[in-house]
C-alpha cells in the first residue's frame, strides 16, 4: 500500500476585541489562499443581496443563524486552509467579553495566535486581557496585525504608537510578538502578498509572519511524566495485562525504567509498552498515548502522576500559588468548596487567599479583593483537601496548568507559579504528607521485625449493628494494652460541618481514601477495623491491593465475594452472634492468622 | 523499534482521539458509542480498540431506522460478532407500525428524520424505548434488561463536516431534552473536559472533531480498517461518500475502487472542493442539519 504523504499541519487561534475585524482577516485568508469549497463565497455573496446587506467576509463563518442575527461570533469555529508550506486549523475565538470562555477554549488549542487591533480604535481593554490569555495559556508564538489601516490613510505613525504601545505592555508580562504587521483585510492589503499602499513597512505579510510560526520542539528533554488516566484490565476477555493508561506529557519513557508515583510514592519497574496494532516498542515520548506494564502490582488510579527515579520528581503539596482567570458566573469566593482538576487528579480545593488581581486597575477593586469576579484574573493561593503531584508551570507546562469546577462546571483556568509547605494539620485526615511518602525507606516486613508485632486490618463489610459494638470492645481491648488500634469507617460531615454521619455512598475515590489510610496505619504497626455497609467484588479486590502486603482479616454477615489466599481470611458470623462473641472470635482469627500477634488474647487483662 | 519523536498529522489525531476515548471511559459509568456503520463511526470504533488495546469496553448503540441500506446492517452484525461488541439498536417501531415516514409518503424528509432518527436516538439513549441488545452466543438481539440512562454518548462527529458540527466541544453537554445550547457551551482547555454533569442531562463526547474527511481515508488506509464497501465503485461508476437511509441517500459518480483511490480523489480529484454531505437530500431542507442537531441528532 501506498505511504500516505501527511502535509505539516498548524492550529492557530485569531484573537480580538469586537469589532476589530477578525471575521474579516479570516475570511479574507481563506478567500486569497483558494481554500474556500467551491460556491461558498458566491452563495454568501447571494445571500447578502438576497437580504439587502453588505457583503461581509465575516458571514462566511457565521455558520449558525443566531450568529448571523447577532452579528457577533459566539464560538470557535474551526476553519481550515492551506499555504504553500502547510495546512492551518484556524480558530475564531469571539472577542466579545461575554464569551471570554469561548475565547480561551479556542486559544487554548492554538500553537501559535494572530492578534488583531482596529488601527482607529486602538487597543482596547480586551487586546490587553487577550494577550495576558495568551500567556497564561502558554502560546508563546504571536503576530499582532494592526487592521483597517486604509481607516487611518495607512499611516506609519498610526501604526508605530499602536506597535510602541503594545510593546511595553507585552513586556509587563513577560510576552514578545514575532512580528507586528499592519493590514487592511477587507481591501485584502499585506494579507498574503506584500502591500503596495504600505511601502514603509518592510516586515512579512500577514500569510508569510504566519508561515514563519515554528512548530514547538517535542518535549522529550524534560522529565518524564505521565497522569495515570486508567488502569485496564481486560481479564473477561481474556486478557491478563494490567495496563497503567495515560498520555506522555514530557519526556521519554523507556522499557526498565524505574517510576515513582506520585502522590502516593509508589515505585514499581516498566516491564513493557503496550499498544494495538501498532509496531512493538521500547520506548515512548512526549505526545504519545500509552499504555505500560509494570514489574510489580501496585494499585494505582487516576490522580497519580507517574514519574522516573533518577529525574527531578514533581512538586506534592496541597498548597499552591496559582495565577488564576475566572470564567464562572458566580464569583470564585473563600469558604466555598470547589473542585480543582490537573491532569488526571481531581481534589477538593478552597480559594486561601487572593494576593492580588491582575490589571485591576479599571475595576478599581484592587485593595484587598475578597473574591475573584467573572473575567476577572488574579494571584492567589489555594488549600486542597489532600496532596496533589505537580509541576511549576515555568518547569513543565503540561502539568503545571489546572482548571476549577464550581458544581457541574469549569469555571476557571490557572498556572501553578509556587509550591507552598503542605498545611498538613488542616488535612492530617487525607493521608500522610509528602515527606513521609516519599522519605520511608524501610519496608512493612523490616517494620514488623524491628516493632515485634505486626499491623493488620479488618475489614467488617454489612449493616449489622454488632459490628460497631464488636469493634468498641476491640478498641478499648487493645489500648488497654498500650497497642495502637484504630477503628475506621466512612462519614461524611453534614452541610453546616458540625456533625458527622456515615456515608450513603461508597464512591472508588472515598473508598480509595479510606483503604490508604488502613493502610498507613496499619503500615505503623496498628490494628484497624474497617466498618463498611457493603462492599463489592471489585471494590473488595481493590482495597486488598491497596493495604497489601498487610494481612488483611474480612469480616461479613453475608457470603460475600473476595479472593483470598487462605479462606481463613475470611469470617461469616450468624446474625445472632453478640457484639462481645464478635470481638472474641475477631481477635482469635487475628491472632492465629497474623504472626508475630501484639499480644496473647487468651492471656487475661 | 522505535517510535517516532515526532507525531505527524494522523498520529496526533490518534493520540488526542485516543486521549478522550479514555476521559469518556474513566468518567462516565453508562457509557455509549453511536455507531452508523459509515466510515467515521467505525474510525471512532477502530480508535476504541487502540486506546483499550484490542478491547471496546463500550456499548455500541445503532439507530435503526428500518431504512438502513441492507448490506450495512449485514456489516455492523459480522463485525459485532468478529470483534465480541457489546451491540445494541433502537427503533421508533411506533412510527415504522403506522407508516408515519418520508418513504411512505406522510412525513417530509426532515420530518422523517426527527421520528426515526432524533426520536429513536433520544428515547434509546434515555432508556424509554427498549433497547435490543445482541446475544453473541444466538448471534440474535434480545431486549435489553439495561434501561439506565445513558450518561455519556460517544459521537463521530466531525467539525469540517457542517457549520453546525464545528461549534461542537470535544465534551458537549446536553439537557434533559437531549438539547444543546450552543451559545452557552461550557469552557475547554488543557484537555481537561465537562465531566460533572446535572442529573438528567447527559454528555455527548466528539473524540474525532479535529479530523477531515481526508483525514478519515488516510487512516483507514493506514491502519487497514475494514470498511463496508458501499463506499467503492464496484464497476458501475458510482459509490456512497456518505451512507444514509437509501431513500434519502445518493451514490455519487466516481471511479474510486478502493481506499487508496478514495485518498486520491479527496486530495486532487473532483471532490476536493465538494462538501460530503451534498448526497444528503434532508440537509437541503429548510433549518437542514443545525436544525435536526439543536433536537438532539447527532
Amino acid at each position: 500500500m501506498a505511504a500516505v504523504q501527511g502535509r505539516p499541519r498548524m492550529d492557530i487561534v485569531i484573537v480580538g476585541h469586537v469589532d476589530h475585524g477578525k471575521s474579516t482577516v479570516i475570511g479574507r485568508l481563506l478567500a486569497d489562499t483558494g481554500s474556500l469549497p467551491d460556491g461558498k463565497l458566491e452563495a454568501i455573496r447571494a445571500f447578502c443581496a438576497a437580504n439587502s446587506r453588505p457583503f461581509e467576509y465575516a458571514f462566511l463563518l457565521d455558520a449558525l443563524k443566531d450568529e448571523q442575527a447577532q452579528g457577533i461570533t459566539i464560538d470557535t469555529a474551526r476553519t481550515f486552509f492551506k499555504s504553500g508550506n502547510r495546512d492551518y486549523v484556524i480558530i475564531d475565538a469571539p472577542g466579545h467579553i461575554e464569551f471570554l470562555k469561548n475565547m480561551v477554549t479556542g486559544a487554548a488549542r492554538a500553537e501559535a495566535a494572530v492578534l488583531v487591533i482596529d488601527a482607529k480604535e486602538g487597543i482596547q481593554e480586551n487586546s490587553k486581557r487577550h494577550g495576558y490569555l495568551l500567556a497564561m495559556l502558554g502560546i508563546r508564538q504571536i503576530v499582532v496585525v494592526v487592521n483597517k489601516m486604509d481607516l487611518v490613510d495607512y499611516s506609519r505613525q498610526a501604526f508605530e504608537d499602536i506597535r510602541d504601545e503594545y510593546v511595553a505592555f507585552l513586556a509587563r508580562i513577560g510576552a514578545t510578538p514575532r512580528f507586528f504587521v499592519p493590514i487592511a483585510a477587507f481591501p485584502g492589503e499585506n494579507m498574503v502578498k506584500p502591500s503596495e499602499k504600505m511601502p514603509w513597512y518592510k516586515g512579512p505579510d500577514l500569510l508569510s509572519a504566519v508561515d514563519a510560526f515554528e512548530k514547538a520542539p517535542p518535549k522529550t528533554g524534560q522529565p518524564m511524566r505521565m497522569p495515570v488516566q486508567d488502569v485496564y484490565k481486560f481479564t473477561a476477555s481474556g486478557d491478563d495485562r494490567r495496563i497503567v493508561a495515560g498520555r506522555v506529557e514530557s519526556g521519554t519513557l523507556r522499557v526498565g525504567d524505574e517510576v515513582v508515583f506520585l502522590p502516593s510514592g509508589k515505585k514499581s519497574k516498566v516491564r513493557g509498552i503496550e499498544g494495538f496494532n501498532a509496531p512493538s516498542r521500547n520506548e515512548i515520548h512526549a505526545g504519545w498515548s500509552a499504555g505500560v506494564t509494570l514489574e510489580t502490582q501496585v494499585y494505582l488510579g487516576r490522580g497519580e502522576l507517574m514519574a522516573k527515579v533518577g529525574e527531578q520528581l514533581p512538586e506534592v503539596s496541597n498548597r499552591i500559588r496559582v495565577n488564576i482567570f475566572w470564567m464562572g458566573k458566580a464569583a470564585l469566593r473563600m469558604g466555598r468548596d470547589y473542585f480543582l482538576k490537573l491532569g488526571s487528579a481531581k481534589v477538593p480545593v478552597r480559594l486561601h487567599h487572593i494576593n492580588y488581581l491582575i490589571d485591576a486597575s479599571e475595576s478599581g477593586r484592587d485593595h484587598d479583593p475578597d473574591r475573584v469576579e467573572r473575567h476577572d484574573v488574579a494571584d492567589c493561593i489555594l488549600q486542597l483537601r489532600k496532596p496533589i503531584a505537580f509541576d511549576l508551570t515555568s518547569a513543565i507546562e503540561a502539568t503545571g496548568r489546572f482548571v476549577i469546577v464550581d458544581q457541574y462546571e469549569i469555571a476557571g483556568g490557572g498556572i501553578i507559579r509556587e509550591a507552598l509547605a503542605a498545611d498538613d494539620e488542616k488535612n492530617a485526615d487525607f493521608g500522610p504528607s509528602h515527606q513521609y511518602l516519599t522519605q520511608r525507606n524501610i519496608s512493612f516486613q523490616k517494620r514488623t521485625q524491628l516493632l515485634g508485632y505486626s499491623g493488620a486490618v479488618a475489614v467488617f463489610v454489612g449493616l449489622n449493628p454488632a459490628f460497631r459494638e464488636a469493634v468498641k470492645i476491640l478498641e478499648s481491648r487493645w489500648l488497654e494494652k498500650k497497642i495502637p488500634a484504630e477503628p475506621l469507617g466512612l462519614v461524611v460531615s453534614s452541610e453546616d460541618g458540625s456533625t458527622l454521619q456515615r456515608s450513603q455512598q461508597q464512591s472508588p475515590e472515598l473508598l480509595h481514601l479510606l483503604g490508604m489510610a488502613a493502610y498507613h496505619r496499619a503500615d505503623t504497626g496498628a490494628t484497624v477495623w474497617l466498618l463498611l455497609d457493603e462492599l463489592d467484588k471489585e471494590d473488595a479486590q481493590m482495597l486488598s491491593d491497596i493495604i497489601n502486603p498487610i494481612p488483611i482479616l474480612w469480616v461479613s454477615d453475608k457470603p460475600f465475594e473476595v479472593s483470598v489466599s487462605d479462606e481463613r481470611d475470611k469470617i461469616l458470623v450468624s446474625s445472632r452472634t453478640s457484639s462481645i462473641e464478635l470481638a472474641d472470635k475477631v481477635d482469635f482469627s487475628l491472632a492465629e492468622r497474623i504472626k508475630p500477634y501484639p499480644y496473647d488474647p487468651l492471656k487475661p487483662l | 523499534m522505535k517510535v517516532a519523536v515526532e507525531q505527524d498529522h494522523l498520529d496526533q489525531l490518534e493520540n488526542q482521539s485516543v486521549y478522550i476515548l479514555r476521559e469518556a471511559y474513566a468518567n462516565f459509568k453508562n457509557l455509549a458509542m453511536l455507531w452508523s456503520i459509515g466510515k467515521d463511526s467505525t474510525v471512532l470504533l477502530w480508535l476504541a480498540r487502540k486506546a483499550f488495546f484490542g478491547h471496546v469496553p463500550i456499548t455500541l448503540v445503532h439507530i435503526d431506522t428500518s431504512f438502513k441500506i441492507p448490506a450495512m446492517i449485514t456489516y455492523r452484525d459480522e463485525l459485532a460478532r468478529q470483534w465480541g461488541l457489546n451491540m445494541v439498536y433502537g427503533q421508533n417501531k411506533e412510527a415504522l407500525a403506522k407508516g408515519e415516514t418520508f418513504p411512505a409518503g406522510k412525513l417530509t424528509r426532515l420530518q422523517c428524520c426527527k421520528a426515526l432518527k432524533t426520536d429513536a436516538l433520544r428515547n434509546t439513549l434515555s432508556g424509554e424505548w427498549p433497547r435490543f441488545r445482541m446475544n453473541h452466543k444466538t448471534g440474535q438481539y434480545e431486549v435489553d434488561s439495561n434501561r439506565e440512562p445513558y450518561t455519556g454518548v460517544i459521537v463521530g462527529a466531525r467539525a469540517d463536516e457542517e457549520g453546525s458540527r464545528s461549534k461542537e466541544r470535544y465534551f458537549s453537554p446536553r439537557d434533559k431534552n437531549s438539547e444543546w445550547d450552543v451559545g452557552d457551551q461550557p469552557p475547554e482547555l488543557w484537555n481537561q473536559f465537562k465531566t460533572d454533569f446535572a442529573p438528567g442531562t447527559h454528555v455527548r463526547v466528539h473524540p474525532l472533531l479535529d479530523w477531515t474527511e481526508l483525514n478519515i481515508w488516510e487512516y483507514i488506509q493506514r491502519e487497514n480498517i475494514p470498511i463496508i464497501d458501499l463506499y467503492f465503485n464496484k464497476g458501475d461508476g458510482k459509490r456512497y461518500r456518505s451512507l444514509g437511509c437509501y431513500p434519502c441517500t445518493n451514490p455519487v459518480e466516481s471511479e474510486a475502487h478502493n481506499v487508496a483511490e478514495i485518498v486520491e480523489e479527496l486530495k486532487t480529484g473532483k471532490f476536493a472542493n465538494i462538501a460530503e454531505r451534498s448526497g444528503r437530500a434532508q440537509d437541503k431542507e429548510d433549518g437542514g442539519l443545525e436544525t435536526l442537531r439543536r433536537d438532539g441528532y447527532m
